[in-house]
């Protein structure tokens, strides 16, 4: 499979006549490239200040450092599975640092970095991989929903939100919007194209923001779409756009644009974020059974964070002692995260009983109850 | 009082839950202009608006997923499946999603949501508009299950189900929804029987009869020709599925020591099978004979031609009843 420069897809075996270029060039927005210079793009002006780049790059830096340290942490038994979002770093903090306050976030479960964005405290996150909980955390509290593991059922609830946004009177100038993350995979669900209908025809405060990493699991992006992604949106009548999903400052300007026009009643925007899942799908997947070796490589050399780095070295907003003081904050960082993973109790066994139901019922409460007395039978062994 | 027909009723329960909280949301196919296919919304769109009562794109797991959106935003959303053979294009949403989502949180989110689904056959319709696929949500944790079977109870339990916190699955009989009953709109909802709760329909000394939804009706004429025989058969509508009401189907059974189930659904691994094993468990020195299930075949549900076949009558239901006292 290749994907080149305007998006074709090109695949082994295409029949005829089918692997046309669908259309005029496709353009990928970029604001900062591989190498970290800085370019202008006439839709996307961005000021940011040196502190606010470097600031990004700090970001970048942590969640990947709690990305290494969750792996780490799967590979000591600690976790018991995890999904790595190396390599879309960019993506996730562009994107979460575009959101407002009362913007609300609709996550897959590999938004670890949005989760930061968001202020959510990392070792949260972990509950769900380590088995303590499905989730856990109050999505409310951070306007960042529960991990949700499903392909693509999140795309709908976010859809639903932004619905109560406008049944709360909430578009407008100082309007709320949401924005639902997921993968070039979760295109091809049917809920996902459900949700692109409901937010087209109730013009819904909502950003559609798929990170096109290349790969669901194994399956290239050919098996998914033989059109660029974000061509899609045009056929549900919505706009769609291309953003360099390695560039920081592209992604965040993008999603800025995108979630404004949601907030004032512009209604949807899918955005898809052009990047690569440098890692495993998850700590139990091999991706050296199905892709090579020299692809990664050649997205190694559009890092994320190197591209940020350079920029900041080259120009002279940061110093060695700020790149190191990042790092040190980093070590930190994963060494908290360890900790709380190491230290975190696993749930009492009547738990399992807790949090199904609202309101009482009296069959589940009986089943908690002779549980109970059953484990109490155990005298003296460890029970509850 | 006033008599009014189920469907009715339940539109007179969905005017009153809009009318008393602003967060009550109706939405599905066709509901909005039209009514519903079956009328069940019919002027609620006219008097509440297109905001309050939607019309939604043609797509059933969208109706749950956008729901389950709307209630997290704080709003009490009734969706409408527009019939019982259309719910599984929803089925993830319901039960991956909407099931689980307090667990998920842990308790800090709740899912007021409530999903009418008209239910079961007897009207001579197409494939898929004939189903009774309530023991598929009554074996989902996190899922309230009930089914009301006339106006009375429809008032007051699709109000109940719409001020529950938890997700409610609500079974509409279709073949009665022009049976009429007497519903009292100024009654206080506090002192109607709570949604969780069995009713005792017709007292009865020597067998114990279980039914819901559709069967109720079939299930009252049963007793009613049984007595006639000189056999007392108590009648229970279960209303509530999941969870059920085992004290008052204990308590019944106890007293008569015989029992039968009666659904429209398949008896291979339905309601009547679970409610047979807590039966056997909980009762079985009362018992003078094996709780016994009446209810379709394990079939598809036939083409209407034959569907008077399939769906258990007035006779199959005292066969099963005698059967009781064959040992």
């Amino acid at each position: 499979m290749t994907v080149d420069a305007d998006g074709a897809v090109t695949a082994p075996g295409t029949p005829a006549g089918l692997d046309r270029p669908p259309g005029p060039r496709t353009e990928t927005i970029q604001l900062l490239t591989p190498e970290g210079e800085r370019v202008e793009h006439p839709d996307y002006p961005l000021e940011l200040t040196d502190d606010e780049i470097k600031d990004l790059y700090r970001d970048l830096v942590l969640v990947r450092r709690i990305d290494t340290e969750a792996i780490a942490l799967q590979r000591q038994g600690e976790l018991g599975i995890w999904a790595s979002l190396l390599g879309q770093e960019a993506a996730q903090v562009g994107s979460g640092r575009a959101l407002g306050p009362r913007d609300m976030a609709f996550p897959t479960y590999r938004e670890h970095g949005v989760a930061w964005c968001r202020g959510l405290d990392p070792t949260r996150l972990l509950e769900l991989f380590r088995g303590v909980s499905h989730g856990g955390w109050d999505p409310a509290a951070h306007k960042f929903h529960l991990y949700t593991i499903v392909i693509g059922s999140q795309t709908l609830h976010a859809t639903g939100y932004a619905m109560g946004i406008q049944r709360d009177g909430a578009v407008g100038e100082d309007g709320e919007a949401a924005i639902v993350y997921f993968g070039d995979g979760a295109t091809s669900q049917g809920d996902v194209n459900e949700a692109f209908i409901w937010a087209s025809v109730f013009n819904a405060p909502i950003v559609f923001f798929c990170q096109n990493n290349q790969w669901a699991i194994s399956e290239p992006l050919e098996r998914q779409s033989r059109i660029p992604l974000y061509k899609r949106a045009s056929g549900f009548g919505f706009p769609g756009l291309r953003v360099d999903g390695n560039d920081v400052l592209a992604c965040l300007a993008v999603t800025r644009k995108a979630m404004q026009a949601a907030r004032e009643g512009q209604g949807p925007t899918l955005i898809e974020a052009f990047t690569y899942r440098m890692g495993a799908h998850t700590t139990t997947d091999d991706p050296t059974r199905y892709r090579l070796a020299s692809e990664l490589q050649a997205w190694k050399l559009k890092d994320p964070i190197e591209r940020v780095k350079a920029y900041l070295v080259r120009t002279g907003a940061a110093d060695a002692a700020f790149l190191e003081g990042v790092d040190a904050e980093a070590d930190d960082l994963g060494g908290r995260v360890r900790q709380a993973c190491l230290e975190m109790p696993d749930p009492q066994p009547l738990a399992i009983f807790e949090n199904v139901y609202a309101g009482p019922n009296a069959l589940l409460d009986a089943e908690r109850e002779q549980y109970a007395a059953y484990l109490d039978s155990f005298t003296g062994e460890e029970a509850r | 009082m006033t008599v009014l027909t189920l469907s009715k009723a339940l539109n007179a329960g969905l005017r009153k839950a809009l009318e008393d909280d602003p967060r009550v949301l109706v939405m599905g196919e066709d509901v909005g202009k039209l009514g519903g296919v079956f009328r069940v919304t019919d002027g609620l769109q006219k008097d509440f608006g297109e905001d309050r009562v939607v019309d939604t794109p043609l797509a059933e797991s969208g109706i749950i997923g956008t729901a389950i959106g709307l209630a997290l935003r704080g709003y009490r959303p009734v969706c409408e499946i527009q019939f019982d053979g259309f719910v599984f294009p929803a089925f993830d949403q319901i039960v991956s999603q909407l099931a689980k989502m307090r667990l998920r949180s842990l308790g800090q989110v709740t899912m007021p949501v409530t999903i009418r689904i008209p239910c079961g056959g007897g009207i001579g319709a197409v494939e898929h508009h004939s189903e009774s696929p309530e023991a598929l949500f009554a074996h989902t944790a996190g899922l309230r299950v009930v089914a009301c079977a006339n106006s009375t109870d429809a008032y007051a339990m699709i109000q109940q189900s719409i001020r529950c916190d938890d997700p409610v699955i609500f079974f509409e009989p279709k073949r009665r929804y022009w049976d009429k009953a007497e519903v009292d709109p100024a009654a206080n909802l506090g002192a109607a029987l709570p949604l969780d709760r069995a009713r005792i329909v017709l007292d009865g000394t020597d067998v114990t009869l279980l039914c819901y939804g559709p069967m109720v009706r079939t299930c009252v004429e049963s007793a009613v020709a049984a007595r006639a025989e000189g056999r007392s058969v108590e009648v229970i509508d279960l209303r509530s599925l999941s969870p059920l009401d085992m004290e008052t189907i204990n308590g019944s059974v106890r007293r008569t020591g015989r029992c039968v189930v009666a659904h429209e659904a398949a008896v291979t691994g339905g309601l009547g099978a679970e409610i047979a094993a807590r039966i056997t468990e909980e009762c079985f020195y009362q018992l003078e004979s094996p709780v016994l299930r009446v209810g379709g075949f394990s079939t598809p549900y036939p083409p209407s031609r034959l569907e008077d076949h399939y769906l258990p009558d007035l006779d199959r239901v005292l066969d099963a009843v005698d059967r009781t006292f064959a040992v």
